[in-house]
């Protein structure tokens, strides 16, 4: 009986564990998804499958790919205009996030080629600097 | 024995932490029937055979007249004897919105095959947010407008009637896209009484108003049996 209780309480225990897990869980995120959480979650959803055809999905995305070199001033100035991503047309203005520097671009790129069943080659700093120097003229301050 | 007795302990004071960590983590998942009246309410004196008796009059929302993404006019008549779930926002809007939609769409699902209940969108950006450009934003989301309209009107019209909803929209030139506005989903009942307020970017509370729509609806097999 007392063997019966012991069990349980243990099991309880390694139950509490989990849940305190789950909890805490959500503070031992990389700063790639946390800034993508932060900065992109509201209009491309939690799991990149954006929004119906408004808002076009970040997870399958051959824009991704096919226009690689393209995606830092993307983040960093915004974008305008109808885009084609995996066939659909799109038409929803994105805004620019000025205040991200080139390392919090990096790993939001990062974390976007790499999640919502993406695996894509991952982005350098250096990459990422050399493609903000293009679009530099578009700062607005 | 001592430290059996430790052990006893220590397990029981984990058993304390799964009960505490469980409350903090989860959601409330308690079922409501008896839904809230939300809002001031009167109270208001009449007499019924010299009899002096106190009736409550809850807050309802007044009249109103927007038209829809097919340039109909939608009134407190499109609505009457509906169940409705409204919300505000404006389509360039770069927080928020998009999530909102993403979670309306939820309800829109759950209920599609259900005609007494709708969804109102307003538009906070009536300068923008036109006719076409509702239509053509209602038609990227693939909902039907007999289910869901967005409207837009007189600006002034817009904000006001927020205010009746108890939610808060603005101009405000300091936000990102140009105006404030709440997330909040907000249910009204058939005689347009608020019936509850939830955070429409939070997939648990918009959980729990599509476990409370049906308690406001009536129970329609069994009203009919008892007519016939």
């Amino acid at each position: 009986m007392l063997i019966k209780t012991k069990i349980l309480l243990y099991l309880a225990g390694i139950a509490a564990l989990l849940t305190l897990t789950r909890c805490f869980y959500s503070d031992k995120q990389n700063e790639g998804e946390r800034l993508y959480t932060q900065n992109c979650a509201n209009c491309h959803m939690d799991d990149g499958s954006g929004l119906r055809n408004l808002i076009p999905p970040l997870a399958g995305a051959d824009y991704l790919e096919n226009h690689r070199d393209d995606l830092a001033c993307i983040i960093q100035h915004g974008q305008t205009g109808n885009i084609v991503v995996n066939g659909k047309n799109y038409n929803q203005g994105m805004p620019g996030f000025e205040h991200l520097n080139a390392g919090q671009i990096t790993n939001i790129l990062n974390y976007v080629q790499t999640n919502f069943g993406n695996n894509n080659p991952r982005f350098s700093i250096q990459e990422v600097e050399k493609q903000l120097f293009k679009c530099r003229h578009l700062l607005e301050h | 024995m001592e430290r059996n007795n430790l052990r006893t302990f220590l397990s029981a004071l984990l058993l304390g932490l799964l009960a505490l960590s469980w409350q903090a983590c989860s959601q409330n998942t308690a079922e409501t029937s008896d839904l809230p009246y939300l809002g001031e309410r009167q109270l208001v004196q009449r007499e019924v055979d010299g009899q002096q008796v106190t009736d409550t009059v809850y807050h309802r929302i007044p009249d109103f007249a927007f038209i829809n993404q097919d340039s109909q006019v939608v009134t407190s008549l499109t609505v009457q004897d509906k169940v409705y779930v409204t919300d505000f926002f404006f389509t360039t809007c770069p927080t928020i919105c998009p999530k909102m939609k993403s979670q309306m769409i939820r309800i829109y699902e759950a209920f599609e095959d259900d005609p007494r209940v709708m969804l109102l969108s307003h538009t906070i950006d009536p300068q923008h947010d036109t006719v076409a450009v509702l239509r053509d934003y209602a038609d990227r989301l693939q909902v039907n407008s007999d289910k869901w309209h967005f409207v837009t009107g007189e600006k002034d019209s817009i904000y006001s009637i927020a205010l009746q909803y108890m939610v808060s929209a603005m101009e405000d030139e300091e936000e990102p896209g140009g105006f404030v506005h709440s997330g909040a989903f907000v249910l009204v009942d058939q005689n347009r009484h608020v019936r509850g307020i939830y955070d429409g970017t939070d997939p648990a509370q918009v959980d729990r108003l599509i476990r409370d729509i049906p308690t406001l609806l009536p129970k329609k097999k069994k009203k009919d049996a008892d007519k016939n």
